[in-house]
């Protein structure tokens, strides 16, 4: 799971205005020029060092330049033009190998055994690192063994999880997973395995990782390398003269500079033209799209991962007395008793998506109304919720519930049978998220229930330890965003039985709804073991419908992966959701 | 002199390792976590992040810590950065020559105008520069630096273009163009300051001056036949500086702690920006490191101020 956009949800304002109403996967303005890769050789568009210096601009500086010691996007960005994957996640999401693999190992050429176990990765023949010296199958053992020892507390330590590594000869490596996994793909594709040098980093073993000289200037294979660093400022770097494609690449310097707002990164690339790319505008609507549509010099990239901001609604009680509170053994009074999906499909057909992309997304600016929780992924995308979500009506939801015995009161809350629709909403501290909750409420209550809202701040709403955190959910319903490898199946185990969050497992685990319906487990299960891709995708698709059409989650907006700016003149760029902004630099070109 | 300058010397140790401890156990107690950037990301999963904590040496109780951060401070030593794992000492020499630039440059072009401008204006009590340095010192004040700046953002580098608002630190001045560009993009913020610190010391200047014209000494001064200059350069303005030497001498240390917004607004990367990244980040060491160089630097300079009294006022002995 990729959750940076959890974090990257501070807008600061309650977005306005809205236009521009886009769909599709990608929506710049301007075609991509090039495909995964531009063509080089005698046809190449561009010499090594044709163009003057490429200017990007973050508005989060980077600290560190080694991505396995990253503290944010900003940090595995400024790294990617120097630190490059096997492979990288392209904008369907689908491994391309523009990094150090020649090609990407599919079940089909061998590469991926039948039983999803062992995947055998060959590097690009001649290969060299930026100083020259040959890269070998050691180098990336090295790197694989560096992250997965915990003494490093390297942050991509996950994708080692479950895996293991060998050097099957100078070239190629074979990665290893203890049980067959579907997302094959866990180690070595994207931002969690930038492949280092071992002849750098070789004395730094262990706890001795975070003091390398190699983080702040690290000797990478990539098209650019480190001239200068200074941490919290700004980056400058040079074309690397031993890049594999001897065209590319095009700039002869980059600078990523970093600080400031949001706001000022806009006018830079919209307005002045400072700079030839601006990340992460997240920037209120009323604002933003004046200066995009006026602007001579920039546009938008908008660009879609699989980031959902989703409404969890409870099955155990959070009101239990004492140690059972939110414990699987209680059941929700209303959201899981006999009446539980009339309650809860009530509470989706009040639910109005399209005013909360409207008015607090732009209207594909920063996101768009959103019916699945798999989306992203054209095989993996369902359409069987399309009717159920694009249903908004308070006044019919309140007559499903009166039909069902849910007797509105004088004090305007539905209830039966002593207990009433009194629902505690819960999300993190954030200006349009708290705008959320608020068209949530009154849409709601319009249906008979009655909201009491709540903020934490997202510090203490994301961990395990806090009674007031997503883990624990001891309210009826939260909100936050989340998203998935392009492969769902981790991401969907995170719905099934074994993995309630309580307790006992001191909430770690990922199914804070506490949803347990062996139907969908079924569906886990026999997820986990397909190989077919074609049923895979059935599989997928129906395990979405069982969340959505029961009301398990309510999608609300699918978020984008990508909000930056771009100028006018940069082609080659063929922004993915999957990966890093900065995955196919080498690619750019004026 | 020698004597007295030591003694304050002496007893600034103690002020100094109270104003450590303090800090430290501010920064210790506060709600940040060098952690929190980590957020909800399971990919960084619960085991990792206490590797992390451990590798940080956030797993002993903070008295420990404190004791083992000042330990390693007597050996020179201001320990490493949570964020970047390089030194502090290197981070803040990287900004330090960023800060003199803009925030120092502003500093000493606020001074030098200001001194002249608060003369003037007394001596020219309600003539047209008075009430034109007048209206200007109370915009200079009264208006917040974050505004003036977005202001001149807005007016000379969006729409007139004239000058950039993104500060390149990676320049390299050594011929005529290269400093016309230092010149061109510290420029902003340099006018945004000196406004600021123009408008303070010369009000303060006035006041002084104004005090100080219709006394005894200087209708002494005057009936001696001494030139007007003589005595508003020689007698007025010498008495009136005490104060404002005093202001001027307690101003240095800030231009140091740099100027948080500006530096901010206009992405200098200097110290001031540095210490509001590292408390966002709870990066106690470089915290901990500006703040102690800080409260040394206000020791210091308070301890140059009384020297300086002295030195304009003989009357003045320290014994």
């Amino acid at each position: 799971m990729r959750w940076r956009s959890a974090l990257a949800v501070s807008f600061s304002a309650v977005i306005l205005a809205a236009a521009c109403a886009q769909s599709g996967t990608t929506t710049t303005s301007a075609a991509p020029a090039a495909t995964s890769a531009a063509p080089s050789g005698p046809t190449a568009l561009f010499k090594r060092g044709d163009g003057g210096q490429l200017n990007i601009l973050y508005w989060q500086a980077p600290t560190i330049l080694n991505p396995h010691q990253a503290t944010g996007t900003k940090d595995s960005d400024a790294s990617r033009l120097v630190i490059e994957p096997l492979a990288s996640w392209g904008p369907d999401a689908k491994p391309v190998a523009n990094g150090l693999a020649a090609t990407i190992p599919t079940v089909a050429n061998g590469g991926v055994s039948a039983d999803f176990k062992t995947v055998t990765w060959t590097l690009k023949p001649g290969l060299k690192w930026s100083d020259g010296t040959p890269v070998t199958a050691d180098d990336v053992v090295f790197t694989f063994q560096q992250i997965a020892d915990p003494a490093t507390a390297s942050t991509t330590n996950d994708n080692t999880v479950g895996a293991k590594i060998a050097a099957k000869d100078a070239s190629t490596v074979v990665v290893t997973y203890d049980s067959p996994n579907p997302n094959f793909y866990q180690w070595g594709v994207g931002t969690c395995c930038g492949i280092l040098q071992k002849a750098q980093f070789a004395a730094f073993a262990g706890a001795k990782f975070k003091d390398a000289p190699g983080n702040l200037k690290p000797i990478g294979t990539g098209p650019y390398t480190v001239t200068d660093f200074k941490p919290g400022d700004v980056v400058t770097y040079a074309a690397n003269p031993n890049f594999r494609d001897p065209n590319k690449p095009f700039f002869k310097t980059v600078q990523f500079k970093g600080g400031g707002d949001a706001e000022s990164s806009a006018r830079a690339v919209f307005q002045t033209g400072a700079v030839d790319y601006a990340w992460n505008l997240q920037v209120a609507a009323n604002i933003l799209q004046p200066m995009i549509a006026s602007s001579t010099t920039g546009k938008m990239l908008s660009v879609y991962g699989s980031s959902v901001e989703r409404i969890l609604l409870n099955f155990a009680d959070p009101n239990a007395a004492g140690d059972a509170r939110g414990e699987p053994t209680t059941k929700h009074p209303f959201f899981n008793g006999p009446d539980g999906l009339t309650v809860r499909k009530a509470l989706a057909m009040a639910t109005d998506r399209s005013t909360v992309a409207k008015q607090l997304y732009g209207d594909g600016l920063t996101g768009k109304p959103g019916c699945n929780i798999i989306t992203g992924v054209p095989d993996f995308e369902s359409t069987a919720t399309t009717s159920f979500c694009s249903t908004f009506d308070p006044v019919a939801a309140g007559k499903l519930l009166d039909d069902a015995g849910w007797k509105l009161g004088s004090d305007n809350v539905r209830a039966k049978g002593g207990i009433k629709l009194k629902i505690l909403y819960q999300t993190t501290v954030n200006a349009v998220r708290q705008a959320t909750q608020a068209i949530m409420k009154t849409n709601w209550e319009k249906a008979g229930f009655s909201v009491e809202l709540k903020s934490v701040p997202a510090a203490t709403f994301f961990t395990n330890t806090s009674p007031d955190g997503a883990n624990h959910f001891w309210s009826d319903v939260e909100m936050f965003t989340n998203n998935s490898d392009p492969d769902p199946t981790s991401y969907l185990n995170g719905w099934t039985t074994a993995q309630i969050a309580q307790k006992s497992n001191n909430w770690q685990t990922g199914n804070y709804n506490r949803y347990s319906d062996p139907t969908f487990d079924g569906l886990i299960d026999q997820l986990r073991k397909e190989t077919d891709p074609a049923k895979r995708a059935d599989l997928i698709k129906k395990a979405n419908d069982n969340l959505i059409l029961n009301v398990v989650i309510i999608p609300i907006v699918t978020r984008t992966q990508v909000t930056s700016g771009i100028s006018k003149t940069i082609k080659g760029d063929t922004p993915t959701g999957w990966d890093s902004e900065m995955y196919n630099i080498q690619d750019w070109y004026k | 002199m020698g004597r007295y300058i030591l003694r304050r010397l002496l007893i600034a140790i103690p002020t100094i390792i109270v104003i450590s401890f303090v800090v430290y156990a501010i920064l210790a107690l506060a709600p940040t976590d060098p952690l929190s950037a980590f957020g909800a990301d399971p990919r960084v999963p619960p085991e990792v992040r206490a590797n992390i904590r451990h590798q940080l040496g956030l797993d002993d109780p903070w008295p420990v810590r404190y004791v083992k951060w000042v330990s390693s401070l007597a050996e020179g030593d201001f320990g490493i950065s949570f964020m970047s794992h390089s030194s502090v000492m290197d981070l803040i020499k990287q900004r330090l020559p960023n800060t003199l630039a803009v925030v120092g440059v502003a500093y000493v072009i606020g001074v030098l105008l200001a001194i002249p401008i608060g003369m003037i204006s007394a001596v020219r009590r309600y003539s047209v520069f008075d009430h034109v340095a007048t209206t200007f010192a109370f915009v200079g004040f009264s208006v917040p630096t974050f505004f003036t700046g977005i202001l001149l953002i807005i007016v000379f580098a969006i729409n007139l273009r004239w000058f950039p608002f993104i500060y390149d630190s990676t320049l390299v001045i050594d011929d005529v163009p290269s400093f016309l560009q230092q010149v061109k993009q510290s420029i902003m913020p340099i006018t945004v300051l000196a406004l600021f610190d123009t408008a303070t010391i010369a009000r303060y200047t006035r006041a002084e001056m104004l005090e100080h014209l219709p006394l005894d000494y200087v209708r002494t001064a005057r009936s001696k036949g001494l030139k007007e200059q003589v005595v508003v350069l020689r007698h007025v303005l010498r008495n009136s500086l005490i104060p404002v030497v005093t202001l001027v001498a307690l101003g240095v240390p800030t231009v140091f702690g740099g100027a948080i917004v500006t530096e901010q607004i206009f992405r200098v990367p200097g110290i001031g920006e540095l210490l509001v990244t590292a408390i966002g980040n709870g990066d106690t060491p470089v915290v901990t490191a500006i703040l102690l160089i800080f409260a040394v630097l206000v020791v210091l300079f308070n301890l140059i101020a009384d020297v300086m009294y002295a030195v304009l006022d003989p009357r003045i002995k320290y014994a």
